[in-house]
């Protein structure tokens, strides 16, 4: 790297329009003549549908058109799951846009109303009388998966949509020979992914070019193009996707939702532009929600605490049907990653996709990783309790040697480079470890309830190569694709197929062009988010954006440069192997005042009048970059914690974070990640969760009852990080958008695990709430 | 997020407000709007008319009278918070506004809605149970008052009579030396109050010579905690006094203790108990 600006913590370009409202998303388009769709929903989690009489509506002020499941029948297709995980015994029934026959979930759409205005549509809805049958419901994905559970879908016995299982070493013999073994039963709850922007779609049907333009409040534009095309049958190249200003996503703009299918199912019936804006009321119902799990794990160790195997069985909740990508995550994400940062040689689970009553889950900030990590982290506090030794040591002991170029771990996945114990170490340093345990036995003599949490995290990121994408049954490549163009004037554009959604990538991204042509950031502007005007690409998720992305951005930056150093030879009559470059200038070696500027060369090769024999005009290169691994950031954070015995109520007191995340390109946006990112772990730790009764009915339906995260109940976050470069990747990067949400639930749960020690408490499901805690500590005191 | 249809009126002043909702059967008040709009957006509640008095003047503002203070209804939290009289004749209804919602909230807010609204979880009926405030209320038939202990009937439900409006809450003054004190268990995602207590204690000559005590949260409308002032009476505010009364309010909770998924009924009934000791210690600290 040659300026300052790579690596540098400029401010976010985007920050000013996004922090004064003047950016523009999906509902703040206006298009002359829009109609507006309301979407009828089940009031019942489980339920036949034996009759929609819509007549009602249809002559209710305003309303233009009333369509039911019979009316999308046979016209459009079925929502598609695209992860099908090969050897898991994978069922794919069908997904309707709107249900005609059955209901699986509240919130499964049964009929929608397009009128002239919203509220005329609202109106409306209540005027669709619906016959429903209400059947049994189930909830638990483990209960869903037992013999006699309700069947939520007729082919799929036992609600198991996937088996999925994992074998590396002998883990039978190792928990036969086993000194010590641990095991406890973990609950993740479901997760609301709450992003600031709900969803919107709105569809604009061309009849005269038969062309369909959808804007949609989605992480990967090409990906909706793609799969609106397998919906609507509107051949792929007819069809424009425009993610334009999205509001966060956290995964839940992963998937292809029924809400823009029928948006545009009405757009081609009525060849006007109809739009669909999701209320946060139905955000909570329909929008995917994140893990689910319920994981029954057993470690085996030594009894000087060395790991000797993990073995799990994990029932993952899918909801009322398969999301787009949901059978990857407590697969290929989750299980993959059982061996953490750690030396285990003998790793089994057996993971069950189960379909239960409630709204269909998929990937959330982490995806599989923080229920991989949380399992992992939990065992190995349990193995520190078992033989009496500090959680920091037992992990310390058990940690993978430092490595800069590739670690196979049980799991069978090579990681890239890794220095947990040097993470450990700074993470102990930072937070005091050794100050805070002697703090700790003070405030245990005082008759205090203070806890300190520790864990050490790897993931998976940077996703990935396309060959394993296909080898796991993704049904889409992982590579991505950047165009750099340079105008006349110097300037020039950057075009991706990725779509940043908050991330920050058109400030990174643009100091990566920075970085390697030397120019000025503000002579780059990123264009993302539109199937017409940027290259074909797999979408922002899995913390890949900048990893792959950017890679692609760097090589197609170098292609730019070498073509300049040629031109520039030419230019001054130089043999190219003479032409040195710095800083956005090349020179004749030795003749520094011999050079032309980046920006010279721009203007020389648009105007193309003396171009060398043989060289194309024009200043551009484009670039497909198909990772040659996947990328494994890690690190270690500590929690301090104090309970009150007397309420359950926690105070999280101190948070200690040290990621390393291969090379920065803007230490401050990776801060900023890691401040979201932890606080989202910390959520389904302390506060979040969805809770649905056993009728199926979301009762955390609102913010009023769903406590997300916030300011005045968080410490400081206190962050620092290493550096472990990448070995494969062009600038050395990572990533770092999920890593926090990966390591922060584990250590504060360890954390309050350790405050209640003393009390003889050994378990709480998440989140920890204050009944929850209180409970458990009154049992404790009553013997258990 | 799409209330249905309604018509709405301002209304210029009290009178006009009283004619406006006994000529519309199932009209509905609204002053800063922080209970009932999110309702009518869920179409939780669908009142067809809506008549507005959040402009009338007369409404607004704190007053000294009396032996105490007159708050207009459509005061806000964030006023009240704020108020030097309020300060000086009722502190303890400072520290419950500031504690209520979030700034926005205090802001629009008013303490009139928050107590019309009935919600035993909001924070100010409870202190102004433990204040043995009056409700001053002005219907078709005039003017009448209401004491804190009878207006809220129930969960969400009221005293006044469909064409009443609420002007003014009178708030005596605490005794001279008293201390008082309004603690909270805020729910982590609404703010509204698991369990609120508020107490005012005064001391004579080392022992108590009055105390009020009120607990939220728990029933459908806010508890005054006969039995925790009985026990405290005559009492020298010690630790075991303190832990003694804060227990006796078992005895006042008549068992239909509300539950919900955060917080059971059990543990609300033992929460109660915790906050009024910890409200009891504050005040009893600050009295003297």
């Amino acid at each position: 790297m040659t300026t300052r600006i790579f690596g540098s913590g400029i401010r976010r370009r985007e920050d000013p329009r996004l922090i004064t409202g003047r950016a523009s998303y999906t509902d703040d388009i206006k298009l002359p003549g829009t109609l507006h769709a309301a979407i009828l929903r089940s009031p019942y989690a489980h339920a036949n549908i034996k009759s929609v009489d819509a007549t009602g509506a249809a002559g209710q002020p305003g309303v233009v058109a009333v369509y039911t499941g019979e009316d999308t029948d046979g016209v459009l297709n079925g929502l598609p799951c695209a992860w099908l995980i090969p050897g898991s015994d994978l069922k794919t029934p069908a997904h309707p846009a709107i249900a005609k026959d059955k209901v699986r979930y509240v919130g499964d759409a049964v009929a929608v109303v397009v009128a002239e205005t919203r509220y005329q549509a609202e109106d409306a809805l209540e005027h669709i009388s619906v016959d429903y049958e209400p059947l049994d419901v189930v909830v638990s994905p483990k209960a869903a998966a037992q013999d006699g559970a309700p069947q939520l879908h007729e082919d799929v016995p036992n609600n198991i949509a996937f088996t999925w299982a994992l074998a590396g070493g002998d883990t039978d013999a190792a928990f036969a020979d086993a000194a010590v073994t641990v095991s406890d039963t973990i609950t993740l709850p479901r997760l609301i992914a709450n992003p600031m922007e709900p969803r919107s779609a709105l569809a604009q049907w061309s009849a005269a070019m038969g062309e369909l333009t959808l804007w949609n409040t989605t992480q990967n534009p090409h990906i909706a193009r793609f799969v609106t095309c397998v919906v609507t049958s509107v051949p792929e190249h007819k069809i424009r996707v425009i993610a334009p200003e999205v509001g966060g996503g956290f995964g839940s703009k992963i998937p292809y939702y029924a809400d823009e299918a029928i948006t545009a199912f009405c757009s081609m019936k009525l060849g006007v532009p109809v739009k669909w804006t999701e209320t946060r009321s139905e955000n909570y119902l329909i929008t995917t929600q994140g893990r689910d799990h319920i994981e029954e794990v057993e470690m085996a160790a030594t009894s000087d605490g060395v790991i000797t195997g993990l073995r799990t069985t994990v029932y993952a909740g899918m909801g009322g049907y398969l999301s787009t990508a949901a059978p990857g995550v407590p697969t290929i994400l989750h299980g993959l990653m059982y061996s953490g940062p750690y030396n285990i040689p003998n790793i089994s689970g057996t993971v069950y996709g189960v379909f239960n009553n409630g709204a269909p889950v998929d990937a959330y900030r982490g995806a599989g990783r923080p229920e991989a990590t949380m399992l992992l982290e939990r065992m190995v506090d349990l193995v520190a309790a078992a033989v009496g030794q500090d959680p920091a040591e037992v992990r310390r002991k058990n940690l993978i040697p430092k490595f800069e170029n590739g670690h196979d771990v049980a799991t069978g996945i090579t990681y890239d480079s890794g220095d947990y114990e040097s993470a450990l170490d700074s993470c102990l340093s930072a937070a005091g470890y050794e100050a805070l345990r002697a703090e700790q036995a003070q405030a245990r003599a005082d008759g205090r309830c203070v806890g300190v949490g520790v864990s050490s995290y790897v993931e998976i990121c940077g996703l990935g190569p396309s060959q394993v994408a296909g080898a796991v049954g993704f049904q889409g490549g992982l590579w991505e694709s950047a165009i750099i163009r340079f105008y006349p004037t110097g300037k020039a554009n950057v075009m991706v197929g990725s779509s940043p959604h908050g991330q920050g990538e058109e400030t990174t991204f643009a100091q990566i062009v920075a970085g390697e042509l030397g120019v000025e950031v503000d002579d780059v502007e990123v264009i993302h988010g539109d199937t017409d005007n940027t290259p074909m690409g797999w979408g922002t998720y899995g913390s890949r954006t900048t990893a792959v992305s950017g890679a692609a951005i760097a090589v197609a930056a170098r292609k730019i440069k070498e073509k300049s150093r040629a031109l520039a030879a030419h230019l001054l009559e130089a043999a190219p192997e003479d032409i040195e470059y710095e800083d956005g200038r090349f020179y004749v070696r030795g003749s520094p005042d011999q050079h032309k500027t980046i920006q010279d060369i721009a203007l020389m090769a648009n105007v193309a009048w003396n171009m060398p024999e043989g060289m194309e005009p024009g200043l551009e290169a484009s670039a497909f970059y198909d990772p040659p691994n996947f990328t494994y950031p890690f690190g270690a954070h500590i929690a301090v914690v104090e309970v009150d015995p007397e309420t359950g109520r926690i105070d999280l007191q101190r948070y200690v974070a040290v990621d390393d995340c291969g090379v920065q390109i803007n230490p401050m946006i990776v801060e900023g990640q890691v401040h979201g990112g932890v606080v989202q772990g910390v959520g389904p730790a302390l506060w979040e969760g969805a809770v649905y009764d056993d009728d199926g009915q979301l009762v955390t339906g609102s913010m009023l009852d769903y406590a997300l995260p916030r300011a005045d109940l968080l410490p400081d976050i206190e962050v620092s990080s290493n550096t472990t470069p990448s070995p494969h990747h062009p600038l050395g990067v990572k990533g770092i958008g999920e890593a926090g949400t990966i390591a922060s639930t584990p250590t504060v749960y360890n954390a309050v695990m350790d405050a209640l020690r003393p009390l003889g408490v050994t378990r709480v499901d998440m989140p920890l709430t204050p009944e929850k805690v209180w409970r458990a500590i009154n049992d404790a005191r009553n013997g258990g | 997020m799409f209330p249905a249809q309604i018509t709405y009126h301002r209304a210029g002043s009290v009178a006009e407000a009283v004619q406006l909702l006994s000529d519309n059967e199932g009209a509905k008040l609204l002053a800063g709007g922080h209970s009932l709009l999110p309702l009518m957006k869920l179409r939780l509640a669908a009142p067809a008319v809506l008549v507005d008095i959040g402009r009338i003047e007369a409404l607004k503002g704190v007053s000294a009278s009396g032996g105490g203070i007159t708050i207009g209804a459509l005061t806000t939290h964030a006023e009240i918070a704020s108020s030097d009289l309020v300060q000086q004749h009722a502190p303890v209804l400072a520290e419950a506004a500031a504690l209520v919602g979030d700034p926005a909230v205090r802001n629009r807010g008013t303490i009139g809605g928050s107590v019309s609204h009935a919600d035993p979880a909001s924070d100010q009926p409870t202190v102004l149970a433990a204040l043995d405030a009056t409700f001053n209320v002005t219907g078709p038939g005039g003017d009448r008052s209401i004491a804190a202990a009878d207006f809220a009937t129930g969960l969400l439900e009221n005293a006044l009579a469909e064409n009443e409006v609420l002007t003014s809450i009178s708030v005596p003054s605490v005794p001279s030396g008293a201390g008082s004190a309004y603690v909270k268990f805020p729910h982590p995602a609404s703010r509204y109050a698991v369990v609120g207590a508020a107490a005012v204690l005064a001391v004579s000559g080392g022992a108590c010579s009055s105390a009020s005590v009120a607990v939220g949260g728990v029933e459908t409308t806010p508890v005054r905690a006969s039995s925790v002032e009985a026990a405290l009476a005559g009492s020298d505010l010690s630790d075991a006094a303190l832990d003694a009364a804060a227990a006796a309010v078992a005895g006042d909770l008549n068992g239909d203790a509300m539950g919900d998924v955060f917080a059971s009924a059990e543990y609300r009934r033992a929460m109660a108990a915790v906050y009024v000791r910890r409200a009891l210690g504050a005040a009893a600290s600050r009295a003297g």
